[in-house]
């Protein structure tokens, strides 16, 4: 047979991968302009997605020589309705859409190229900007949990975990498997008994030895126990290690006067990885957004980046807020509770011995971590005083960052003291 | 394989479930290949191949064949086509068809049974029997050793970006691939080597090559050369028109492996060169063979109706022809061989005196002297009719810049036939649509400049992305280049050039 039919089905996926690669490498810096768009757009709870690139065209084109418009030209085109030899025409708007060979050659308008990156593309060009080396992103321990859940039946237990129906049904199993036999001889000799007795000549000797063996296998059908200790059946609940299921972070900014756009950048983009390793570790992350100057509000996302406001600044408002909010609507039995608080590092004079107070007593102890980063040089009276709480407290950290490249070195620090755990 | 060639006494029709099985594929494909034989087209054996939607979109994205080099221009094409493609603008091409030895065609997966038997006779009779017997094809491609040879150029590129980095490849092939297009030798008929001759030679090419070139710009000039040297005013000889061989052969900077490179992207150009100019008879022959193959089958009674509806509403698309556009190839190649036919069968007067020679003959043969012995521009010269022009109401608009309208040149009766149909064949003359740039002068003795010659058509400048093209030019050459484009009269018009980013 000279034909052959060959099943390529399974054979030679992604082909192309290689040749998307090289064509993202190209337009990275493109890409990287679109991403970086895109972080500071995106709400930090929709930054885990793709995002559409757009590259203009003509840095895309792949230039050849070809004829341009002008000069003296005829073609041919299909469908004449009205005009007779030497008739004239006006130009159509547009110029010279119609010659032959000149129409674009891959049949594409003239619109931006396109196209949209991948979730892990998106994520790949984003930890890039951050010069996130291509480490494993688990530097956060998980501090385990356990679960009891329930996993089928076991032999033992205690009394309250008895399962009834199980152990009922064993018991009836057992009594019918050792009885079935006796049962059976028991039917034969009653029969023969019955038999004996109708018999002309009874044999008493023979029925007196029927009426005995019956006796004694009816007590040995009695001495079965209606219910024995191997019958019982209990529960069994086993623990699980399990991730907590629920995690709130709170984003605490200054939004003074002196918080600029490019330092709210900086802590934008500190909050989203914290908030990418919480969503990895846990099925539920809330995020709560506080922002103060000399007072505390909790909003939404987009003023907490967006508004600007002016005056001084009371740190201790925000410490107290959060408090407050844990109290309400967190507990600490129930939630993991992380806070990142991000400021310049001004404070009012009194206001950060005050603050000191308050986290070591109050808050740190509902706390799993607390991440202080400060988005400015500096050492102030807050910096001071922070430094003390962490000489005491383990779970509580605290940076300086100044550049977006800063943020990920500082956050991989930060994060790593609990990874030994 | 005798009684082959007759149809079975007693036709059963096929089985036609619109879902495709191996088996059913397996016995359409029997049956059009034995009408197929009864009509005598000769092929290349054939190897079918399914294939997902995602496997279509990656031959797709390298020019149709299953292995090629990495480029970035292929993701590109990639990332259009599936976005294209995932947006439902538009459907896949139902096939793509390789000219090589066996000819692989592609049966896409999610294709019905009624479209994978329109494919099978498409691809793997229509186009393969054009591969097969096209002037062109067997002149310019070597069907059994292109698969090879991409794998060949595949290992080559990619050991030098190993060896050299991606980006140094890039960069050549970006620049090649600007002027693929002016990488083809248009006469001459190049050598057929196998992938065992190339290998072997390309190292001997390569220290001969190096060596040839360095000869070229040698610094010092030996006493008794000199005047022979001063003598031979001009470097080349002759104007060239493959840019690309060019460069690869007396570009005075480039290393072994980047000559290599623009060989292979030459190689390729070459591969695809038949194919530009055979676009209408190409895909005409494969529409005209799908539409005549199924319809015997039918005729015999072996397709149901539900089955041959489909195949024509599919036939109808491919054929579509919208008034005032342009103009479809698939529409114009299938209504010109359809038309020969009938020429052939039932000509008019009107026939008879335009192809005295063909009207009235068999078919059959008519047919395949015009598919072996033609391309697009002479197939139009010499077959089109005025039955057609009228049936297409073709009509011709001269453009010209200097007037403030276009004019009608001739329209589908008496006096324009000729007309129409000698434009119709120059649009479709690859030397007319392209612009006709060559090699005219190197400055051998002073800055090494390179002067190209662009000789306008019709007064018709370039367009305006020859300045980058340019810029690549100057990136293979390594020094100064230049473009003149000269009118008719040899004037100068224009003056463009560029020199290499300095290294």
């Amino acid at each position: 047979m000279l034909q052959q039919i060959i099943d390529r089905r399974l054979a030679g996926k992604n082909k192309s991968i290689g040749n998307r690669e090289r064509f993202l490498k190209r337009y990275r810096e493109q890409i990287r302009d679109a991403v970086r768009r895109a972080v500071s757009e995106r709400s930090i709870r929709d930054i885990d997605k793709g995002e559409t690139v757009t590259v203009p065209r003509k840095d895309i084109s792949e230039p050849t020589f070809r004829h341009g418009p002008g000069g003296r030209r005829e073609y041919v085109v299909p469908g004449n309705r009205e005009y007779a030899r030497g008739d004239r025409i006006d130009r159509p708007a547009g110029g010279d859409g119609q010659g032959g060979g000149r129409a674009s050659r891959d049949g594409e308008g003239e619109d931006d190229f396109r196209f949209t990156l991948s979730r892990e593309e998106f994520m790949q060009v984003f930890f890039d900007d951050l010069a996130l080396p291509n480490l494993v992103r688990t530097q956060l321990a998980d501090t385990p949990e356990f679960r009891y859940r329930r996993a089928g039946f076991t032999g033992d237990g205690t009394p309250n975990n008895i399962h009834v129906l199980r152990s009922m049904r064993g018991a009836l199993g057992r009594r019918i498997a050792l009885g079935t036999v006796h049962r059976r001889r028991l039917a034969e000799l009653e029969a023969r008994l019955a038999d004996a007795r109708r018999a002309p000549q009874a044999l008493d000797n023979e029925i007196e030895a029927l009426e005995q063996e019956i006796d004694a296998l009816r007590r040995r059908l009695r001495a079965i126990p209606y219910l024995d200790p191997i019958d019982l059946r209990y529960r069994n609940r086993v623990r699980v290690p399990e991730p907590v299921s629920k995690a709130v972070m709170f984003c605490v900014m200054d939004v003074s006067g002196s918080m600029d756009e490019a330092r709210k950048d900086i802590a934008k983009r500190f909050f989203i990885l914290l908030y990418l390793f919480l969503t990895r570790h846990y099925e539920k992350t809330d995020i709560v957004f506080i922002r103060h100057h000399t007072q505390a509000d909790e909003v939404g996302e987009n003023d907490f980046f967006h508004a600007t406001e002016s005056g001084g600044t009371v740190v201790s408002s925000a410490l107290t807020l959060m408090h407050e909010i844990i109290q309400a609507r967190y507990p600490s039995r129930e939630w993991n509770i992380y806070c990142a608080q991000a400021s310049d590092g001004d404070n009012w004079g009194q206001d950060s011995a005050k603050c000191r107070e308050l986290l070591s007593a109050e808050i740190l102890p509902l706390l799993r971590y607390f991440a202080y980063v400060q988005v400015a040089e500096g050492e102030q009276s807050l910096w001071e005083e922070y430094a003390r709480v962490a000489a005491q407290c383990p779970h509580f950290a605290m940076r300086m960052i100044t550049g977006v490249t800063d943020i990920y070195p500082v956050f991989r620090e930060l994060f790593r003291k609990e990874a030994p755990a | 394989m005798n009684g082959d060639d007759r149809p079975p006494a007693p036709a059963e029709p096929l089985p036609s479930p619109s879902e495709w099985s191996f088996d059913l594929i397996d016995r359409y494909h029997g049956e059009i290949a034995r009408v197929a034989r009864r009509f005598g087209l000769d092929t290349y054996p054939n190897q079918l191949e399914i294939i997902t939607a995602e496997q279509m979109m990656d031959a797709y994205a390298s020019s149709g064949m299953p292995v090629n080099y990495r480029h970035w221009s292929f993701g590109k094409q990639f990332i259009a086509t599936e976005r294209g493609y995932r947006r439902g603008q538009m459907g896949l091409a139902y096939e793509i068809v390789i000219n090589s030895d066996p000819c692989i065609a592609y049966l896409m997966e999610e294709n019905t049974l009624p479209m994978q038997a329109l494919v099978i006779a498409h691809a793997a009779y229509g186009h393969n029997s054009f591969f097969k017997g096209n002037y062109l094809f067997r002149m310019w491609t070597d069907a059994s050793s292109i698969i090879d040879y991409l794998v060949y150029a595949r290992t080559f590129i990619a050991d030098c970006e190993d060896r050299h980095g991606i980006e140094a490849v890039e960069q050549v092939l970006d620049s090649c691939h600007a002027l693929m297009d002016h990488g083809v030798d248009r006469y001459r008929r190049p050598q057929k080597l196998s992938l065992a001759q190339e290998k072997a030679r390309r190292e001997e090419r390569e220290v001969y090559l190096q060596r040839q070139v360095n000869d070229l710009w040698r610094t010092l000039p030996r006493q008794a050369d000199r005047k022979a040297a001063e003598a031979r005013a001009r470097f080349p000889e002759e104007p060239q028109e493959n840019l690309l061989y060019f460069i690869e052969k007396h570009a005075p900077l480039l290393e072994p492996w980047q000559r290599e490179v623009i060989r292979i992207v030459r190689k390729v150009a070459q591969y695809f060169y038949p194919q530009r100019q055979t676009q209408v008879m190409n895909e005409g022959w494969a529409t005209f063979w799908h539409y005549t193959l199924l319809n015997a089958l039918y005729d015999e009674g072996r397709l149901g109706d539900g089955f041959m509806l489909e195949v024509l509403q599919s036939h109808t698309n491919v054929i579509a022809q919208p008034a005032g556009g342009r103009i479809n190839p698939y529409a114009l190649g299938f209504a010109m061989f359809s038309d020969l036919r009938r020429i052939c069968s039932a000509p008019t007067d009107e026939d008879r005196s335009w192809f005295p020679d063909i009207a009235g003959s068999d078919w059959q043969k008519t047919l395949d002297y015009a598919m072996r012995n033609f391309k697009d521009e002479s197939f139009v010269g010499q077959f089109l009719s005025p039955a057609l022009m009228r049936r297409y109401r073709l009509f011709s608009v001269r453009d010209d810049e200097r007037e403030s309208t276009l004019e009608v040149s001739a329209i589908h009766d008496t006096a324009g036939y000729r007309h129409l149909r000698e434009a119709l064949a120059r649009q479709y003359d690859i030397n007319h649509r392209e612009p006709n740039i060559q090699v005219w002068s190197v400055d051998t003795r002073g800055d090494r400049s390179l002067t190209l010659r662009h000789v306008q058509h019709a007064g018709q400048p370039l367009n305006d992305e020859a300045d980058e093209v340019l810029r690549h030019v100057a990136r293979l050459w390594g020094f100064r280049v230049i473009l003149e484009s000269v009118d008719a009269q040899g004037r100068e018009t224009r003056r463009r050039e560029a020199a290499p980013a300095a290294a």
